[in-house]
């Protein structure tokens, strides 16, 4: 089979530019840890009201563990639980969530986060709030009617 | 003997049947597009759907009929079509099959778009549990996908028929390409026929009560991708073997162009990750191994590239163009078979870069469900892919109808792509601008309990209705063109170009042709990428989910 000696120089570029672009998401994901929210944790999704921590949503300060904060959301049709939340300007913050009926997004908008929220797991997304301001979350995963009335509010503040 | 079925018409029994599915595919472009019309207008906030209709049940109707039945009807009567000229007449046997084929995906998709008129299944085409549509909405799915199997087979029928008449010979390459992605679309459907009939079928019959709603969802971008793949092969068909020919050109490699549609039938399936990057229930390695194995189809899409490009400059140069770009002025660009699936091409480079931010392990996280991705697949399938086959649809229809491209016809075409491309870049550049700031897609308006962010996104959902409204114009003008050469063209006899290589004498490797090897490598390939993180979906899962019906 006959490849054109242009066609040869092509590829070889194109496929050394994949290489590299591989490696540098590869030693990202495993090297300094930004992975997609990958939890692994599942809950019975009925029992969401009465399993911790998602009995207590809402923001509560930890110790001994490398966040300084855990920022616990419910999901359900149509609303998330806190509606709203005050969070410190630069705290770091593990967002968990999980839904109690159908799949709902879970998005802050103007930030990364940003992870589907499905019934009988728990998603985690670990990050730091370094700008004031009113964050809206929304729901980016059609859930039925409502769909678009889904939200709530992260407020950084001082 | 090898009969030279080139210089041939299309059997009228068979254009019959390929004819037969391009009505469908048209209708649904119709249907689908006034929902789309609808969708942009609502989201800008100034229109409201009268009558109490959803805008969830509109997005669901645009989603199936654009996205299942418009392709999957164009592309069997497309691939019936290239089969029959380039392998030959089909037997009456196979006509038959294809026949059977036809109605089964038909009564499907009626039986399908009743139930979402009358909103007992407005889950959106991807219908994600633990949402749940009527049964009637997944049995008609169901028919679709297997009527799909039906006319598949009389494609592969052919091809062995053809196999066995020419011991030793590769078969003609669009045969070969239409071959290549009706396996790469059975193999793929046996992830949706499985969720379907395994899962969402009884437990919306009621037969169970709960489902596994990690490996439906599994099981749905397994076939999820491959879909695009599918929408996409088509108009590699087109760009790669019949361009050239309406240019006046030659095909630059036909054992490159063998070689491109292997590595997608072995890449394109064990790949769904890449679509399920946010979800909890998947590790983080398994992610990261099938986002690899996803852009290994940079490869055939860098030849792709390369060939498409060399075809037009060799091409150039024979007519005597000089310099690094004068072979561009060469091209037939009066000529609407040509310019308007070049539109497309054109289109395919930005919607190639939009997807590797997509598929990217972690910038995915930025426009995941962001109306970005909406204005990506807006690019891909609803330009690259819809303006290829609108360009094959102005010499086949006419083809198969005993008609004639005229040259009155050929110039609202030529207006008909720059309609397209005008509407899509106000369309979906303000779907990729709006996404990166957060807006959601599949969300009717909605201005967030007056959030600030969400006031920014107003304007861009302006900008997409009207780039929305400039498509819908695009579109009543193609359904005029359609109308018109199935039916009130002047009788003739149009030309179906169908290219030949540069370099005929050298012949592909035989080892192409080998079935076994190549679908054995894709089997593996699936197995080495889905096996343990599926047993995985299954060992650890969660108590399943009954059904909502929340619409």
């Amino acid at each position: 089979m006959h490849v054109h000696k242009y066609e040869k120089i092509w590829l070889i570029f194109g496929i050394t530019t994949l290489i590299v672009f591989l490696s540098v998401v590869g030693v990202s994901a495993f090297y300094a840890g930004n992975q997609p929210p990958s939890c692994l944790t599942v809950i019975d999704p009925e029992k969401v009201d009465t399993t911790a921590p998602f009995n207590e949503p809402g923001l509560k300060k930890v110790e001994g563990k490398d966040w300084d904060y855990e920022l616990v959301f419910v999901a359900q049709a149509f609303a998330y639980t806190p509606g709203d939340v005050e969070v410190p300007l630069g705290a770091k913050v593990k967002v968990i969530a999980t839904s109690k009926d159908v799949i709902h997004g879970f998005e802050v908008a103007g930030t990364n986060i940003n992870m589907m929220v499905e019934p009988g797991y728990i998603s985690e997304h670990i990050t730091t709030f370094d700008k004031t301001g009113e964050y809206l979350i929304l729901c980016n995963e059609y859930c039925g009617a409502g769909h678009h009335m889904m939200m709530s509010k992260i407020k950084v503040v001082e | 003997m090898i009969k030279s079925p080139l210089k041939s018409k299309v059997d009228p029994r068979d254009g019959k049947l390929a004819m037969a599915h391009l009505y469908v595919a048209f209708i649904a472009l119709l249907v689908g597009g006034l929902a789309g019309l609808l969708q942009v207008l609502v989201r800008s906030g100034k229109f409201q759907l009268p009558a109490g209709i959803g805008y969830y049940q509109i997005l669901t109707v645009h989603g199936v009929v654009l996205g299942l039945v418009l392709t999957t009807f164009f592309i069997m009567g497309f691939q019936l079509s290239v089969v029959s000229k380039t392998a030959g007449t089909f037997t009456d046997k196979q006509r038959t099959v294809g026949w059977i084929g036809f109605w089964i995906m038909t009564i499907g998709t009626i039986a399908a778009a009743v139930m979402i008129l009358l909103n007992k299944a407005s889950v959106l085409y991807t219908f994600y549990a633990p949402l749940q549509a009527h049964f009637i909405f997944y049995l008609g799915l169901t028919l679709v996908v297997v009527g799909s199997w039906t006319v598949g087979a009389a494609i592969i029928m052919k091809y062995a028929e053809w196999r066995r008449a020419n011991p030793g010979q590769q078969s003609p390459l669009l045969t070969f390409m239409a071959l290549v992605n009706t396996l790469m679309w059975i193999v793929a459907t046996i992830g949706v026929a499985a969720t379907v009939l395994i899962q969402l079928l009884p437990w919306s019959l009621g037969w169970v009560d709960t489902v596994n709603v990690a490996v439906s969802r599994t099981l749905f971008w397994y076939f999820g991708h491959p879909l695009v793949y599918f929408w996409l092969l088509p108009a590699y068909m087109v760009w790669y073997a019949i361009i050239p020919k309406i240019i006046g050109g030659k095909i630059f490699s036909d054992s490159l162009a063998r070689m491109s549609f292997i590595l997608f039938l072995l890449f394109s399936i064990p790949v769904g990750f890449h679509h399920q990057l946010l979800e909890p229930g998947i590790d983080a390695a398994w992610k990261f191994l099938q986002v690899v194995l996803t852009f290994a189809v940079v490869i055939p899409s860098l030849m792709t590239a390369f060939s498409l490009f060399a075809s037009f400059e060799t091409f150039g140069r024979s007519k005597g163009a000089k310099g690094l770009f004068g072979w561009l002025k060469k091209l037939p660009w009066g000529d609407a078979r040509f310019t308007v699936p070049f539109i497309g091409m054109v289109a395919f480079i930005p919607a190639g870069a939009g997807g590797i931010v997509n598929a990217s392990h972690q910038m995915n996280q930025v426009i995941h469900n962001t109306i970005w991705v909406t204005g990506h697949f807006h690019l891909t399938v609803a330009t690259a892919v819809v303006l290829t086959f609108f360009g094959a649809a102005f010499w086949l229809v006419p083809h198969l109808t005993g008609r004639k491209l005229t040259k009155k016809m050929n110039k609202l075409a030529l207006i008909q792509g720059s309609l397209w491309a005008i509407g899509m870049t106000f369309m979906s550049g303000a779907m990729h601008a709006a996404g990166l700031l957060g807006a959601p897609r599949r969300s009717a308006f909605s201005d967030y309990g007056g959030s600030a962010q969400a006031a920014e996104w107003i304007p861009y959902q302006i900008a997409q209705a009207v780039g929305g409204s400039i498509l819908f114009i695009a579109i009543i003008l193609m359904l005029y063109i359609f109308i018109n050469l199935a039916f009130f063209a002047p009788k003739g006899e149009q030309e179906f170009p169908v290219g030949e290589a540069l370099h005929p004498e050298e012949k592909a490797p035989m080892v192409f042709e080998n079935w076994k090897l190549w679908l054995g490598i894709t089997v593996l390939l699936i197995l080495f990428a889905y096996t343990i993180p599926f047993i995985d979906l299954i060992q650890n899962a969660p108590p399943g989910s009954k059904g909502f019906k929340l619409w």
